[in-house]
């Protein structure tokens, strides 16, 4: 496949006109946007209003009946979850998705399976070229530990950890990747405002640091009003609002949406 | 346990990924090694060599090849008695076929011989592994099942497979290894431990590369994994693979070394429960506990029939058999409910909480 080399500000994924139902009841109605290469893209809306569904059409999880999905000018039939991957997208859950019985290290060490290319046999003598495979994503699985501030936790299962490190440790885990595009889904849910703080650090310094571009779905609008460039917001499956997070917050039809028509 | 990892630094990603960080540990195991190869064969007697040794180690062996299947992909399996027979039955068409080409001399050495039947016992599995990518849990037990039942039926239907044999029952060829003999139960040992200790081994670094890591991930939470790019056929039906491979090379071992003979009796429903016992209780997801998980079940009977007559509490053998039975049974229930991960948890908590004994605040 021709790999095609987007620069910071040109579109990287466009979505024309999608549409997913589930039997009769339609989760997304024609919407169009797109994500450009290095910002903050954030899709906000009421719960069911089709945001994991739209992230889930993105990474290949659900394919779209009707539109089209061009990531890096090209556009793609229906892929599976490992090929989005490979393209170099990644995302983390709205429930925490980790490997329960693995530790820290070993969650994130995942991330990097795709760049992991030593055979079975090679494996089982654990010399050679399949150990220093292992010690050379280990060092770069490490950087990401030292980025998220989570050394102490690195043996720990993560079953064992709280709500808001399980969160970081699934960060860590799409970082692994090196995604060029990042989705998250809530990635601030259900935490107490430090680590609010914290998480919203380290999503940009991820986006500044490492140029990722993000794409997130978000409930608390003062995070979300904040750290991204461009929001887009859903509701009942089609596109109500899309803009800078100024034009959004004094869009009529958004207001409606979120307070109820009539006010 | 008493000593713990203070004091010992590492400066290298590789020394902290090693199997045994912890220097004692290193020595222990070193030790233990010392005295299966050595001290075990010159030191006791040869009916507890043949009779519970090496029977230990084989069964020690497919309980790993179990474990990889279970407890580190997730997919339960009831097949395990097949995947042996295919090993065993294996091993001894191409010992025969070897000794058909070649006259009388084997031209296929032994160990060759032994890890075909292996590669043919991961044909099989991956084979019988295909609904595996449909089908999970319960469900997939019963397809594995169906599997066991398969392959017993068609070694005894089709005489190709016993070359013909009116009885069905064959004799193994002689064990020969570049001309040496393994004869006796001790060198019979030796051979089966060798084995044994390098498998577990290639199985150890096997469940800690991304390889294993992606059998991890699959049975922890298999959306995330494909999400993140591991590819539900490969890793599932590598899995099954590995996993019949290491069942297939102790069936051959089992028929070879062991019985000395080639049927599919000794492979039946009972040995694939019995393995899937030993993974329960030494611990879903462990290598040590499939050794742990082997010794337990292939001890308890030898314990209870040896210790109630010792402390002169008389009962008889059906007796025994039946508080076998009752005992394994609870065991069960016990570890299901209480510690899935089984004794090799048991006995990791037991170490952890020493840690910090007597002062554990």
């Amino acid at each position: 496949m021709v790999e095609n080399t987007v620069k910071p500000g040109e579109i990287l994924l466009s979505v024309e006109d999608i549409s997913l139902s589930f039997g009769a009841v339609r989760a997304i109605s024609e919407v169009s946007f797109d994500i450009k290469k290095g910002e903050v893209r954030a899709i906000i809306g009421p719960n069911g209003a089709g945001k994991t569904s739209m992230l889930n059409c993105i990474n290949g999880f659900y394919h779209p009946q009707q539109g089209t999905i061009t990531y890096k000018g090209i556009t793609r039939s229906a892929m599976k979850p490992y090929e989005a991957a490979a393209q170099g997208i990644a995302r983390t859950f709205q429930n925490v998705a980790l490997f329960k019985g693995m530790s820290t290290l070993d969650n994130i060490m995942t991330g990097r399976n795709l760049k992991m290319k030593s055979g079975i046999l090679a494996s089982t003598l654990w010399w050679g070229k399949a150990q220093k495979e292992e010690m050379e994503h280990r060092r770069f699985v490490e950087d990401i530990i030292d980025f998220l501030e989570i050394e102490a936790i690195r043996k720990t299962p993560v079953g064992r950890l709280p709500y808001g490190l399980q969160k970081r440790v699934e960060l860590g885990r799409a970082l692994a990747a090196e995604p060029e595009l990042l989705l998250l889904d809530e990635p601030m849910a259900g935490m107490n405002l430090e680590e609010k703080q914290d998480m919203c650090r380290f999503i940009l310094d991820v986006n500044d640091e490492f140029g990722t571009t993000i794409c997130l779905i978000e409930h608390d609008m003062g995070v979300v009003m904040d750290i991204s460039d461009r929001v887009m917001v859903l509701d009942y499956g089609g596109k109500i609002g899309d803009g800078v997070p100024d034009e959004v917050r004094n869009d009529q039809n958004v207001i409606d949406a979120y307070l109820g028509g009539g006010h | 346990m008493f000593y713990r990892e203070a004091g010992q630094f590492k400066s290298s990603y590789k020394e902290d990924q090693a199997v045994f960080p912890i220097l004692q540990d290193r020595v222990g195991v070193g030790l233990m090694l010392l005295v299966a190869f050595i001290g075990i064969p010159l030191l006791t007697s040869e009916y507890f060599i043949s009779a519970i040794m090496t029977p230990f180690l084989i069964l020690a062996l497919a309980a790993i090849g179990l474990n990889i299947l279970t407890g580190y992909a997730g997919q339960i399996s009831l097949g395990t008695g097949g995947f042996m027979a295919v090993g065993a039955f294996a091993a001894y068409k191409f010992a025969t076929f070897s000794i058909a080409i070649g006259g009388a001399e084997t031209t296929i050495p032994l160990v060759v011989t032994i890890l075909l039947a292996g590669v043919v016992a991961a044909l099989v599995g991956v084979m019988f592994g295909i609904p595996s990518l449909r089908i999970k849990g319960f469900y997939l037990a019963v397809a594995t099942l169906a599997a066991q039942f398969f392959i017993e039926w068609v070694l005894v239907k089709f005489g190709w497979f016993t070359n013909y044999s009116p009885s069905g029952i064959i004799t193994a060829p002689p064990l020969e290894v570049m001309g040496y003999l393994f004869d006796s139960p001790g060198e019979k040992y030796i051979f089966t431990l060798s084995f044994v200790a390098v498998m577990a081994l290639a199985a150890k670094n096997l469940v800690r590369s991304h390889i294993g890591r992606g059998w991890m991930a699959i049975r922890d939470m298999d959306i995330a994994a494909e999400i993140i790019g591991f590819r539900p056929l490969h890793t599932k039906l590598s899995a099954f693979a590995v996993s019949s491979f290491f069942c297939g090379v102790a069936g051959a071992l089992w028929a070879f070394v062991h019985l000395g003979t080639v049927e599919p009796e000794a492979f039946g429903i009972n040995r694939s429960f019995a393995i899937l016992f030993m993974v329960i209780i030494g611990g879903m997801g462990s290598i040590i506990g499939s050794f742990i998980g082997a010794a337990f079940i292939t001890l308890l009977p030898i314990f209870l029939s040896n210790v109630p007559p010792m402390i002169g509490w008389d009962i008889g053998v059906d007796m025994i058999s039946h508080m076998e039975f009752m005992i394994f049974g609870a065991l069960i229930i016990f570890f299901l409910i209480v510690e899935p991960h089984g004794l090799a948890r048991l006995w990791s908590i037991g170490k952890e909480k020493l840690r910090s004994w007597p002062f554990p605040y």
